[in-house]
């Protein structure tokens, strides 16, 4: 398998089979507070592909180059969410002052991604993942999963805000209104990328 | 008086997962059996209320622009220390339980009651509120366990409840699962809360 099927596979993997929000449950809660409008749904997902990609980038230079060469894995938790909210700081400011016109249509989102999990999680889990045959992601390996990984969160945000503009109109009982009907509504996805649970690449 | 009033609001009346609805993702995650639920609510637990205490003892010295990277360094530290404990003693829960016991240093409900609570009131009814957030956190994820292990494996805490004829529904343990079972609880509760009115 060349690079380029490596690439295939992990882009498969991010987005459909493992996806972070409906089978490895990151995220749950911008997934279901920030999807009542599409808008606001595309806003969100675009702040945390970029997010999810710089952190990786950066989570992934402080492990290789300063934790692992000084024994200070058990710092990981710390050094990784110090980290990504000084980042998401960071990039709020340059944002702000290069491009105001994104930051009005990202800005609200930016804070909330520091106690996203599913960025964190990434990040988290980049260093554990591995290869088919072993090997450790490497620093573009790393990136290119932040990335797509966030792709990943960004397509069933938008699914479901899709659909919940929609149930607006539904008659539902009074007690499954908001929150349940979104929680089960999250579940039939679920139900239906498990289709892509058998794939093999 | 008022620290039982702060024990005991968690459990029912401001139950962090059916009412205030924060904290989901491990909700979802760890629910695949009792004993996961178990491990991961007495870890969040003791991470709130550790953290409820220092939060609350450095209320007075804290600069209000930079407080929350305060409280996400004090809350961080507990949970490696959570972490390497349960390494040590618990291997089989902590492997089970694997990237959500870091992750507990995002869920909603520490950074949530240290910034709503905890860096607002004394010691001792920050620690009362820990614990009974806590446990309300615990019982939730018991509860939700609970159905999700009986349909999807037939038997609870790992002794066999059902006949052995019992067909598990193995989707109950899946995904989907996790989401429906929640769903429902959700609204049942609300169910409830709205007859009471």
């Amino acid at each position: 398998m060349g690079y380029l099927g490596k690439l295939f596979f992990m882009a498969m993997t991010a987005v459909f089979i493992n996806n972070y929000v409906l089978s490895r449950f990151l995220g749950l809660c911008p997934y279901l507070g920030v999807s009542k409008k599409l808008d606001s749904a595309f806003g969100m997902g675009m702040a945390v592909i970029f997010v999810m990609t710089m952190a990786s980038a950066f989570t992934y230079l402080i492990q290789t180059l300063f934790l692992i060469p000084y024994g200070l894995q058990y710092l990981q938790t710390i050094a990784f969410i110090l980290t990504i909210a000084a980042l998401v700081q960071f990039v709020e400011m340059v944002i702000q002052k290069n491009a105001p016109a994104l930051y009005k249509s990202l800005g609200v989102y930016l804070p909330l991604i520091t106690t996203n999990c599913a960025v964190l999680g990434v990040a988290i889990l980049n260093t554990k993942a591995t290869w088919a045959d072993g090997a450790h992601y490497n620093f573009l390996d790393a990136v290119l999963n932040g990335f797509l990984s966030g792709i990943g969160f960004t397509l069933v945000l938008l699914l479901m805000a899709g659909i919940r503009e929609r149930l607006e109109y539904a008659d539902l009982p009074k007690s499954m209104k908001g929150m349940p009907i979104g929680l089960i509504l999250a579940g039939c996805m679920a139900l239906a990328f498990y289709g892509f649970m058998g794939f093999k690449i | 008086m008022t620290f039982l009033k702060e024990l005991t609001k968690g459990l029912i009346k401001e139950n962090p997962i059916f009412v205030i609805v924060l904290g989901i993702c491990p909700t979802l995650a760890v629910t695949t059996s009792v004993k996961n639920a178990i491990g991961m609510g007495m870890a969040a637990t003791f991470v709130l209320i550790c953290s409820n205490t220092i939060i609350s003892l450095i209320k007075n010295v804290t600069p209000p622009k930079i407080r929350i990277p305060i409280y996400i360094v004090v809350i961080a530290s507990f949970v490696s220390i959570v972490d390497m404990v349960m390494a040590a003693y618990t291997p089989a829960v902590h492997k089970s339980l694997g990237i959500f016991i870091p992750l507990i240093v995002v869920n909603c409900i520490i950074l949530g009651r240290a910034e709503a609570f905890a860096s607002k009131n004394n010691m001792l009814s920050s620690i009362a509120d820990g614990i009974g957030m806590g446990l309300g956190f615990t019982l939730s994820l018991i509860v939700v366990a609970s159905i999700r292990e009986l349909l999807g494996t037939g038997s609870w805490l790992e002794m066999n409840i059902f006949p052995s004829t019992y067909d598990p529904m193995l989707v109950a343990i899946l995904a989907p699962g996790a989401f429906i079972t929640l769903g429902f609880l959700m609204g049942v509760m609300q169910m409830l809360k709205n007859r009471r009115k």
